[in-house]
C-alpha cells in the first residue's frame, strides 16, 4: 500500500467517518507530478503527443477530491498527517497534508478547473510548436496548487508556491519568440517575487514565535491564538503574509503585471491567472486566518483597505481595455480585492471570501475559456475586430453570457450569491465605508461586463475573418462549466440551507444562515444600475468608444494610473541600469580577462610545445633515420658484384673457422 | 702402398692450386676448371682415407661427387654460353650487375 510510505508520525484527528479519501489526500498532489514526469519523458512518443497523462491523472485527481468533499461532508472531520522532513536544531520540519472544508473546497476548484483546461487546450493548443511541453508545465502547475491547498505547514506550502511562480512564467512566455511574451514573463515573475520576499520573512517570524520549533500551520495558529506571543510580532508576521497575498493575487500596488501576463495562451489565463493561482494569494490568508486576527486589528484593516483600493481601481481600468482578456485580467484583479476586502473584515466575512473564491473560480475560467474561443475564431484579442459574434457562435454566445451575467451578479447566478454574501457581511460589521465601495464595484462590474458582451458579441461583424463555432472539444468544457455557474451559488443561498458555509468557516460553527431580502435588494438594483447603464452607452458600437468622454481621467485610465511608468522609471530603470551597467563591466574587464588570459597562457604553452616537438622529437626521429642511412651507405661499397671478391670472403671465412677448431 | 700423408699433400697442393684458380683467374671457363681441381682435391680426400681405413663409404662418395660435379659442369658451362651470348664477353670481373 503506497499508505505505507507515510510513516504515520504525528496523525492526528483521525474522526469518525474519515476513510479511505481523507487519509490518502496526498495522492492527489502526486498524480500530476507522476503525470508531468511522464508528459516529459514520454509524451512525445506517446499517441496525441502527451496530453493523455495529465487528463488521466487530474480527472483521478477530480474523483479523489469528489471522495475527499463527501467524506468532509459526511462528517468526517479534519484529518492530518505528517512525516519527518529534516531537523535543524530545535526547528522540525515535516512533510503532511491537512484536509479541512477550506482545503476539500479548493481540491475540487483546482482538479475540475484544471481538467476543463486541459480538454480545452487539446483544441486550443492543436498544432502549437511546444504541445506536450504546454501540458508538461500545465501538469506540474497543477501539481504546485494541490500543493499549496493541502500543505499541513509554510515551508511545503513555498514549495508548492514556487512551482507555481515558475509554471505561470513558463506559460506566460510559452510564445516567447516575441519579445512582448518574454518581457510580460519576466514582469509577473519579478514582480511576484517582490511580494514573495515579504512572505518568506513572514513565514520566519511565524517560525521565530513559535521559539524556533516548526512551521506547521495548525501549531501557529494554536500558538498564536493562545496570547503568549507579543501582539506586535503577530501584527508583522501578519503584514508580511499579505505581502505575499499582494504580489500572487495582484493586489495593489502590485496588480500591474497581471494583465501583462495574458500574454500568454487563454487556456493558461483561465487556469493560473484567473481561477487557481491568482486565488492561492487569497488562500493563504485564510488558511493562516488566525494569524490575522490575533494581530493587531491593523492588520486586518490594512487587508481590506488594499482590498477597496484595488476593487475600484481594477474595475475603472476594464472601462477602457480593448482587448477582450485585458478587460477580463482587470476583472480578476478587482473580483480578487472582493475577496480580500472580506477577509479584511475578519471572522464575518471569511466563508463569504472563499465562498467567492470558489465561485469565481468557476465562471472566471469559463468566461476566459469562451474568451479563448472566440480569440480561437477572431484571430484577434481586439474587441474592435469582433461584434456580431452571436450569430457565427452560438454555443460560445450562450455560455459566455452565463458567465458574464455571472460576473456581473444576476440572480440566480453563481456571482449573485458571493458576491451579496460580502455584501451582507459589511453590513452585519457595520463597515458601512466597505459595503458602499462593494456596491460600487458591483456597479462598475456590471457596467464593464455589458460593455464586453454588447462589443463582442452583438452589432455587427468588423473584422475579415471566416468565423465558425470551435470543435467541440473545446466548447464541451464551456457548457460544463456554464452548468457548474448556474448551480453552484446555489450552495450559498441561505433558504437551502447555505451548506457551503457549514464546511468552511472560521472559529465557532456558524449559526443557521440569514439570508437578507433588504441587502439582496440593494445589490440587485445596483447590478441593475451597471447594466442599464452599460447598455445604454454601448447598445450601438461607436468608434470612438464612448468612454472617452470621461476627458482626462480616461487619459489617466489609458495610462493605468501611470503606476507602470513610475515603476519603470523610477523602480525598475534605476535599480536595473546601473546592475546592468556593472554587470557589463564586468564582463568586459574581469571575465573577458580571465578568458583572453587563459587564451594567452595556451598559447603561449603550445608555442613551447611545438618548439621541443620539432626540436627535440623530430631531431630524435630524423637523427635515427640520417644514423641508419649513413651506415648503410658504408656497408654498400663492400658489395661490389664481383663474384671472386665473395669468393675471397668465403674462402677466408673457412680459413677462420678451421683456424677457431684447430686452436681449441 | 704410398703412405697417406703424401697422399694428403698432394690433395692439399691440388686443393691451393683450385683455390688459386677459383679466385685469381678471369676467365670464367678457367674458373670452372679450378673448380673441378677442387672437387678432385676432396675426391683423393675420400678415396685415400676409405682406403687407410677399409670402410667402402669414402668411395661411394667420391662416386657421388664425380656425378655431381658433371651435372655441376654442364649447368656451369650453360651459364657461360648465356653469359657470353648476352654480354660478348666471359671475363667474369665485368660481369658485376649485382652491386649497389
Amino acid at each position: 500500500m503506497v499508505g505505507a510510505l507515510l510513516a504515520e508520525e504525528g496523525a492526528s484527528a483521525a474522526a469518525a467517518g474519515s476513510n479511505w479519501f481523507v487519509h490518502h489526500a496526498y495522492v492527489i498532489t502526486l498524480l500530476p507530478f507522476l503525470s508531468g514526469a511522464l508528459t516529459l519523458f514520454f509524451g512525445k512518443r506517446t499517441p496525441g503527443k502527451g496530453p493523455v497523462y495529465g487528463i488521466l491523472a487530474i480527472g483521478a485527481g477530480l474523483v479523489l477530491s469528489l471522495g475527499v468533499l463527501f467524506s468532509f461532508v459526511g462528517g468526517g472531520g479534519n484529518y492530518e498527517q505528517n512525516v519527518s522532513w529534516f531537523t535543524i536544531g530545535p526547528l522540525h520540519m515535516q512533510l503532511g497534508f491537512y484536509v479541512d472544508g477550506l482545503t476539500a473546497v479548493m481540491l475540487i476548484v483546482v482538479t475540475s478547473i484544471s481538467l476543463m483546461v486541459h480538454i480545452y487546450s487539446l483544441g486550443y493548443m492543436k498544432g502549437d510548436v511546444r504541445y506536450t511541453w504546454f501540458f508538461f508545465v500545465l501538469s506540474i502547475f497543477t501539481a504546485g496548487m494541490l500543493d499549496v491547498v493541502l500543505a499541513s505547514n509554510l515551508f511545503q506550502l513555498l514549495v508548492g508556491w514556487e512551482i507555481m511562480g515558475v509554471c505561470s512564467y513558463l506559460l506566460i512566455g510559452h510564445w516567447y519568440e516575441d519579445p512582448a511574451n518574454s518581457g510580460a514573463a519576466i514582469k509577473a515573475f519579478v514582480t511576484t517575487r517582490i511580494g514573495d520576499v515579504p512572505f518568506m520573512f513572514g513565514i520566519f517570524a511565524l517560525i521565530f514565535a513559535t521559539g524556533m520549533t516548526t512551521s506547521n500551520i495548525q501549531v501557529i495558529s494554536h500558538i498564536v491564538a493562545g496570547g503568549h506571543v507579543s501582539t506586535m510580532l503577530i501584527t508583522v508576521a501578519a503584514l508580511l503574509l499579505f505581502g505575499g497575498t499582494i504580489g500572487k493575487s495582484a493586489q495593489f500596488p502590485l496588480y500591474v503585471w497581471l494583465p501583462d501576463a495574458m500574454a500568454g495562451p487563454t487556456p493558461v489565463s483561465a487556469l493560473i491567472h484567473a481561477a487557481t493561482m491568482v486565488a492561492a494569494g487569497v488562500y493563504l490568508v485564510a488558511r493562516t486566518f488566525q494569524v490575522f486576527v490575533s494581530a493587531n486589528p491593523v492588520a486586518l484593516h490594512v487587508v481590506a483597505i488594499v482590498g477597496a483600493i484595488t476593487l475600484l481601481m481594477a474595475a475603472l481600468l476594464a472601462l477602457v481595455q480593448n482587448d477582450i482578456k485585458k478587460v477580463l485580467a482587470y476583472s480578476t484583479i478587482s473580483q480578487l480585492a472582493y475577496m480580500v476586502a472580506a477577509l479584511g473584515m475578519g471572522e464575518a466575512g471569511y466563508p463569504a471570501a472563499v465562498f467567492h473564491l470558489f465561485t469565481h473560480a468557476f465562471f472566471k475560467a469559463l468566461l476566459f475559456l469562451g474568451a479563448g474561443s472566440v480569440i480561437h475564431a477572431a484571430h484577434s484579442n481586439d474587441m474592435k475586430d469582433m461584434g456580431g459574434l452571436r450569430k457565427h457562435m452560438p454555443v460560445t454566445y450562450v455560455t459566455f453570457m452565463i458567465g458574464a451575467l455571472a460576473l456581473a451578479g444576476v440572480p440566480p447566478l453563481a456571482g449573485f450569491f458571493s458576491k451579496d454574501e460580502i455584501i451582507l457581511a459589511a453590513k452585519d460589521q457595520h463597515t458601512y465605508w466597505l459595503a458602499i465601495v462593494l456596491l460600487g464595484g458591483a456597479i462598475l462590474t456590471a457596467f464593464y461586463t455589458t460593455r464586453m458582451v454588447l462589443k463582442t458579441f452583438f452589432g455587427e461583424y468588423r473584422g475579415h475573418e471566416h468565423l465558425h463555432e470551435s470543435p467541440s472539444v473545446m466548447t464541451a468544457p464551456l457548457m460544463i462549466l456554464a452548468a457548474v455557474t448556474c448551480v453552484v451559488g446555489l450552495l450559498g443561498f441561505a433558504p437551502l440551507g447555505a451548506p457551503f458555509m457549514d464546511w468552511v468557516y472560521f472559529g465557532a460553527a456558524p449559526e443557521h444562515a440569514v439570508f437578507s431580502p433588504l441587502v439582496a435588494l440593494i445589490s440587485v438594483v445596483a447590478v441593475g444600475i451597471g447594466l442599464f447603464w452599460g447598455y445604454r452607452v454601448y447598445h450601438e458600437y461607436r468608434e470612438p468608444d464612448p468612454i472617452v468622454r470621461l476627458g482626462r481621467f480616461t487619459t489617466i485610465l489609458e495610462h493605468k494610473y501611470y503606476l507602470d511608468d513610475f515603476y519603470w522609471e523610477r523602480i525598475v530603470r534605476p535599480v536595473r541600469d546601473p546592475i546592468a551597467a556593472g554587470v557589463y563591466w564586468f564582463n568586459q574587464h574581469i571575465l573577458d580577462g580571465v578568458v583572453n588570459g587563459a587564451s594567452w597562457v595556451t598559447m603561449r604553452g603550445s608555442r613551447g610545445i611545438s618548439w621541443f616537438d620539432r626540436t627535440v622529437i623530430d631531431g630524435v626521429v630524423n637523427g635515427a633515420g640520417w644514423s641508419m642511412e649513413l651506415f648503410g651507405k658504408g656497408l654498400r661499397t663492400i658489395q661490389t658484384g664481383r663474384v671472386q671478391w665473395y669468393a675471397v670472403g668465403l674462402f677466408a671465412g673457412v680459413i677462420a673457422l678451421a683456424i677457431i677448431f684447430v686452436r681449441t | 702402398m704410398v703412405r697417406l700423408p703424401f697422399v694428403l699433400l698432394f690433395s692439399a697442393f691440388l686443393f691451393s692450386t683450385g683455390i688459386y684458380g677459383v679466385l685469381a683467374r678471369r676467365n670464367a671457363v678457367m674458373v670452372l676448371m679450378a673448380i673441378e681441381l677442387l672437387l678432385n682435391a676432396v675426391n683423393v680426400n675420400l678415396v685415400a682415407f676409405a682406403s687407410q681405413l677399409h670402410d667402402i663409404t669414402g668411395q661411394v662418395f667420391a662416386l657421388f661427387v664425380i656425378a655431381v660435379a658433371a651435372a655441376e659442369v654442364g649447368i656451369g658451362l650453360a651459364i657461360v654460353i648465356l653469359l657470353f651470348r648476352n654480354r660478348a664477353t666471359i671475363d667474369v670481373d665485368e660481369v658485376d650487375l649485382l652491386k649497389w
